[in-house]
């Protein structure tokens, strides 16, 4: 067998010869026996010694801790000092409502192309001083570019150099409140700066696990410090990317590059819910943002293909880039398979695909064409695993 | 007699019927496995072909058929629980047996030792 791919974790990474940067905790991975694999051009863990099943299993059952400082934060400010010109000026580039966001809120979204493709999804905090933007890795260098390239003289946008640690977990806000009481109280979505440690560090309440958690931007050089102390905790243990990608999918949370991108509208990717009402016809600030024809339209008429959730119904995973079709023989296929992997918390296999949205109802029976074979799935709603995300 | 090939199968010989496993090596690069295909008893295998499929949470892994011949049996054990195969890859965790075309072919595959120098 070929053990190459074993490690594959996409976005694949740039070629070998581009040196991998490594993350403020890559000295604490090594200590903790991570398997580093490439991502994004970053070196990072795809898994420690528990292995991805069981780094799953706790991230569940108790609190995961994860690295994603390669992740692109991205400050923007304004010679004024009004943040609300920095929320008018991001708002040309993303269909949501960020006049409206409230300090300490936090909303997300995406960066639309004048086409109406997704360039990359996003979070947006509003802070009393500035945005924060996170943004996926692989794109950060262009996501930067690009809103730059569209702001207006006396709003700045810089990357923010700062750690991104991810605790994850029902247990996770127990362990975080132990260092920062003031976290217990905060909200899904909600963004505070907390010290912790004696560092002020830019704490929300959110993830892309399905569960509920935190976000913490932590200055690199005190990163190590306050990745030890949650460590510590007999609650967490560390989770690689391995098991981020298992728990996004079980949690329905599309991955740029895979099952959504730069050909795919947000409408297609079963993303219209986060369009703001401020942004959709009707609405307070209709449209102004790239492709706003095409989106608004698709959100009145219905998209052609839509983003749904798949569960085979044998034993086998389907994977990314398997064909779908109608039929069990014959015909051309109608859609693909965009994410797919075994779901450690269902115990069974599942993914994610588009397909014409005349069969992209739930309970809708399809087949994907897997070592020339085709296996049944059936058209799911998502997430496939109830969220834990902590609303009240 | 044991014998390994350079695609991280095992085989071990019993008469003209071989035993035919992933390694030890190979079970702990591919970490927990979920899912196992394995050949049809009666398939008529030929050396290199995809003849049974490994599949943890993130990859699937073809296996490749070491040499060639016709299966005789198949561990419906690891069908059932694929984690017994990363378990204990080169004992109960085994995959097929085949009735070798050529039971002198083995003598081309890599001993424990050479095995184990390669797969370093």
């Amino acid at each position: 067998m070929s053990l190459q791919a074993s490690g594959a974790v996409s976005p694949a990474a740039p070629s070998p010869a581009d040196p991998l940067a490594q993350t403020p905790l890559h000295a604490l991975h090594l200590r903790l026996g991570a398997k580093m694999v490439p991502f994004a051009g970053y070196a990072m863990p795809l898994h420690y010694a528990a292995g991805l099943l069981k780094e799953h299993l706790h991230t569940r059952a108790a609190a995961g801790f994860f690295d994603v400082s390669h992740m692109g934060q991205i400050a923007l400010t304004t010679r004024s000092g009004d943040v609300a010109e920095a929320a008018g000026a991001l708002e040309k580039l993303v269909p949501i409502d960020i006049l409206g966001l409230e300090d300490g809120r936090q909303r997300y979204g995406f960066l639309t192309d004048a086409a109406g493709g997704i360039l990359d999804d996003l979070m947006v905090a509003r802070l009393p001083d500035r945005l924060h933007v996170v943004v996926n890795a692989a794109n950060k260098t262009a996501d930067l570019a690009r809103i730059q390239a569209h702001l207006p003289d006396g709003v700045a946008a810089t990357l923010v150099p700062d750690a991104l640690i991810a605790l994850q977990g029902p247990k996770a806000a127990d362990v975080l409140a132990r260092l920062a009481p003031a976290v217990a109280a905060m909200r899904f979505m909600d963004v505070r700066t907390i010290d912790l440690l004696g560092t002020p560090c830019l704490v929300s309440r959110s993830g892309y696990t399905g569960e509920d958690g935190f976000e913490i931007a932590v200055p690199a050089e005190r990163a190590e410090a306050v990745a030890e102390a949650l460590l510590a905790a007999p609650e967490v243990m560390p989770v690689g990317l391995g098991a981020r990608d298992s728990l996004r999918l079980e949690a329905g949370l599309p991955l740029h590059g895979s099952d959504i991108d730069a050909g795919t509208s947000p409408v297609e990717a079963s993303l219209a819910w986060a369009i703001s009402p401020a942004r959709r016809r009707g609405g307070a600030r209709e449209g102004g943002f790239p492709g706003a024809d095409r989106i608004l339209a698709e959100m009145k008429a219905g998209p052609g293909r839509r983003r749904v959730g798949l569960r085979p119904e044998g034993r086998a995973p389907v994977r990314a880039d398997a064909p779908l079709f109608s039929a069990e023989a014959g015909g051309e296929a109608v859609g693909r398979v965009t994410s797919g992997g075994f779901g450690p918390s269902l115990g069974a296999p599942v993914a994610m695909g588009t397909l014409p949205s005349v069969l992209a109802s739930p309970g809708t029976r399809v087949f994907a064409e897997v070592r020339g074979q085709r296996l049944p799935l059936v058209v799911s709603p998502l997430p496939f695993v109830p969220a834990g995300f902590k609303r009240g | 007699m044991l014998r390994f090939t350079d695609e991280h199968e095992w085989l071990r010989l019993d008469g003209e019927v071989a035993t035919v496993g992933i390694t030890a090596h190979a079970a702990e690069q591919l970490g927990d496995l979920v899912f196992v295909e394995l050949p049809k008893v009666g398939a008529r295998l030929t050396k290199g072909e995809a003849a049974a499929v490994v599949e943890s949470v993130k990859a699937a892994s073809d296996v490749y058929a070491p040499l060639s011949g016709e299966v005789t049996e198949v561990n419906e054990a690891a069908l059932s629980d694929p984690a017994s195969v990363g378990a204990d890859p080169q004992g109960a965790g085994w995959l097929y047996r085949l009735k070798l075309d050529d039971v002198s072919a083995m003598d081309a595959l890599m001993d424990e030792a050479a095995y184990a120098a390669f797969a370093k």
